[in-house]
Order: structure tokens, then sequence, then C-alpha cells
């Protein structure tokens, strides 16, 4: 075969479809948006219930991990980062779900 | 007795043919353009075992006894079995055949393997060391995914080239003489080819080269062209690997326009988000028995050549920031059906 491994790397990416940048950020931004706008949200519920600053902050935290764990494992979460992409990844939410999911991966 | 062509390239000049076949996919894959061809799939792509690679052991065994009942044979008409697959040590093979009994040559050619253990099936035939041999091979997206890429419920975002791996799984049974007007006339074993490519999401464009190396020495050492045959038929290079593949073709002298890949074949790449397409031994294995081996049997084709494709890295060699290297095996099918 005449190609050499320099062409190849020039004629395959040819071929190669970009990203819907316009697209895809529009959705990271709107689902990450949406997540912060929860954990605001929940600090906020937090705040007025009474706890003080550290609690708040813990207890905001844990609430966005659990609830993106039950989402992983209800295997919803999937389905929303496919459409979210960096959206869902950026926030606390990626660090939950890829902690959960290898877990889950046990059992199967 | 076997006529050598050229390196790799192999003539069976005994009378080879392929007595019996049978294909069972999954649920995604029998929603596809391809659903009709597909008469057996698995609704629940668990086949009622607790684990994915247990499922696709559990695939590969009733495939092969599909294959056989096909033609109402059993298992003790098998002189030897030839199989693989994309599991670690290839267990969905070596576990799926654990009761037979039967003398079992493991093989591994990631997504070639279909074309891979045809032509040793067949090869072995010829020689005379088998009057009927078995080849079989699988794939299970579930079991895949999570050995090669991410956890099933892992929130990635696919990237526009990568592939779906083929839940399904194909089996041949191919004998010396018989009634079958399924002749195997030739092979030819590929060479490992690799151009240095390192995206794993891009298994289309890694595999290309050696698909275009293997058919290219195929052409020059039978002195055909793409011409003279029905189809030429690859595995899963995907919408984006095919374009490359046909343009490298061209580069070489050889203009492939009856073209078709089994990974476009088996999935509506627009509305199914599969990407590039499907990829897996599963997808050649299913869409050669389903689709193509059927219309040879009938007489509707009347030649193919069959060329799988695989990828040879490992997730090690992946994290080790080696590049993929590419193999593609070839057989040439011919019908004698009027």
């Amino acid at each position: 075969m005449k190609t050499t491994a320099k062409e190849y790397g020039e004629i395959y990416r040819g071929y190669m479809p970009g990203s819907k940048a316009l697209r895809d950020c529009t959705a990271a931004f709107a689902v990450g948006g949406a997540i912060c706008v929860l954990g605001q949200l929940i600090q906020n519920a937090l705040k007025d219930a009474g706890l003080d600053k550290d609690a708040v902050a813990l207890l905001t935290s844990a609430s966005l991990i659990a609830l993106s764990g039950l989402l992983t494992g209800l295997g919803v979460y999937d389905k929303i980062a496919s459409f979210a992409g960096a959206g869902t990844l950026v926030p606390i939410t990626g660090f939950a779900n890829s902690v959960v999911s290898p877990a889950l991966e046990f059992k199967s | 007795m076997s006529r050598r062509l050229g390196p790799g390239t192999v003539e069976f000049t005994g009378d080879i043919r392929i007595e019996s076949y049978a294909a069972i996919v999954g649920k995604k894959e029998k929603e596809g353009p391809l659903g009709d061809y597909f008469e057996h799939f698995e609704e629940d792509t668990t086949l009622g075992k607790p684990s994915w690679e247990k499922s696709e052991t559990e695939l590969q065994r009733r495939t092969f006894a599909l294959a056989l009942d096909r033609r109402s044979l059993s298992p003790s008409n098998i002189d030897m079995l030839f199989g693989g697959d994309l599991l670690n040590q290839c267990i969905a093979s070596g576990y799926a055949f654990r009761e037979t009994g039967l003398p079992f040559l493991g093989l591994y050619g990631a997504c070639s393997t279909m074309a891979l253990s045809l032509a040793m099936a067949s090869a072995f035939c010829e020689g005379g060391a088998a009057d009927r041999a078995a080849a079989i091979t699988s794939s299970h997206f579930c079991a895949a995914e999570r050995q090669y890429r991410f956890p099933l419920e892992y929130g990635g975002f696919r990237a526009p080239a990568s592939q779906w791996t083929v839940t399904g799984s194909g089996c041949l049974i191919v004998s010396r003489g018989g009634k079958s007007p399924i002749r195997v006339r030739r092979a030819s074993f590929g060479a490992v080819r690799d151009l240095g490519l390192t995206d794993m999401n891009n298994m289309g464009c890694a595999m290309a080269p050696a698909a275009c190396d293997t058919l290219t020495r195929y052409f020059k050492d039978t002195g055909t062209s793409p011409k003279d045959y029905g189809a030429v038929v690859t595995g899963d290079l995907g919408k984006i690997g095919s374009e490359v593949f046909c343009d490298l073709c061209s580069r070489e002298g050889y203009e492939v326009s009856n073209h078709l890949d089994c990974g476009k074949l088996i999935y509506d790449t627009e509305s199914q988000k599969v990407g590039s397409g499907g990829s897996g031994c599963g997808c050649s294995a299913s869409v050669l028995a389903a689709y193509f081996l059927p219309q040879l049997e009938r007489g509707e084709m009347k030649s193919l050549l069959f060329m799988a494709t695989g990828a040879l890295m490992s997730p090690t060699s992946f994290q080790q920031g080696e590049s993929i290297p590419g193999i593609a095996h070839l057989v040439f099918l011919e019908s004698e059906k009027n």
C-alpha cells in the first residue's frame, strides 16, 4: 500500500464530521445551568431551615451527589448526559456518576 | 490440496461449501433496516443470565444449536469448532462449548473473527483434518462496552465517528462436499497494518488501511478486480471508515463501486443514534448469515468477497499511548444456484 502514516492522517481527517458545536454548547449550558440552579435552591432551603454555613455547603453537595447516584442507578443519568454532555459532566454530578456507574457494573 | 496464489491468498480446490448457517441478534438490531432478515432475535438481551458475559456465552450456544438444527445435524457431526469473540480470553466462545466435547480452536481476530474462522474452517476441511467444521463468533454491546470503554451507566458523550457494538452472533457450518450451492472458493489472510491512528472512537478509520491492504493484495494475487464480484462486503468500517476505505483503494488503482458494509447495513445511522454504524464480531457474522448467505443460497447473488476487519488494540495498549493496528481477512464466496 502506497499511503504513508503521515499521508493517512491528512486523508482520514478530511472525512471526519465536526461536532455540532452550537447544539452541544447550548445543551451543556442549559443543563449545567439548571443543575446549578437546583443546587442554589437546595442551598437557599437549607439556609432558611437555619443550618450553619458549613452544614449548608456540605449538604448541598451531598444532595446533588445523592441525586446523581439515584439517577445513575435508575438508568436515567446516562440518557440526560447523552444530551447534555459537559452540562452533567462538569458539576459535581459528573463525579458522582463516575463513582456509582462502575460500582453498579459488579451487579451484572 | 489448496493452491497458494500469493502471500496469504489461498485457493480451495476441494469442494468446500457452507452447509448451514444461523444468526441471532438483539432488540436494537431487529429494529434496524435488516430487521426482516433476522428471523431469530432476543428481546431480552440478558438471555436470562445474571451477567453480560454469561449472556454472550448463551448467545453463541443458541446460535450454534440453531445452525445445527437447520440441517438436522447434531454436535457429533461436527469435527472441529473455530470460535472467538471480543471478551478477554475469548470466554464467550470457550465457555459456550464446554459441554460439547468437540475439539475447540479458539481464535482472536477482534471484529475480523467471522472471516478468520470461516477461512480456517475451510482450510482444515480442504486439508482433510475435518469433514465438517463450525465457525462461530459473537459480540454483545453491554459486555464489550464495559471492557473496552465505560461502565454502562456512565454519562459519557459519544463522539460522531464512534460505532455501536452489535449484540449478535453468527455460526457457519463448513463441509467438504454436500448439496449446498454456497461454495468457499478462496481466502486471503491479512497482515497487521498500522498507520498511526490513536483515536479509540474512530475504529473505522483505524481498520480501513488493513482492509485496503488485504483487498488490493487479493486482487493482485488473483488478477481480479472489484467488478468480477457481485459485492465487496466489509465487516464494520461504518459510514466514515467506508468512505476512507474507498478513497484508499482508489489511490491503489481500484474503484470499489460495489462496496457494502455490514456496520452501515445493520443500523439506521440517522434514527438509531449509533454514530458511524455497527461494529463487533457479531456485526459481520449476523449480517453475513442472515442477509448475504440466503441470497447466495437462492442464487440472487452470484458471488461476493466477505472481508471482516478487526482492530487489534487492547485497553492496556491504548492507555499506554500505542496506536491502533488493524487487520482484515477475506473470503471469496460463490453461488452455484442458477
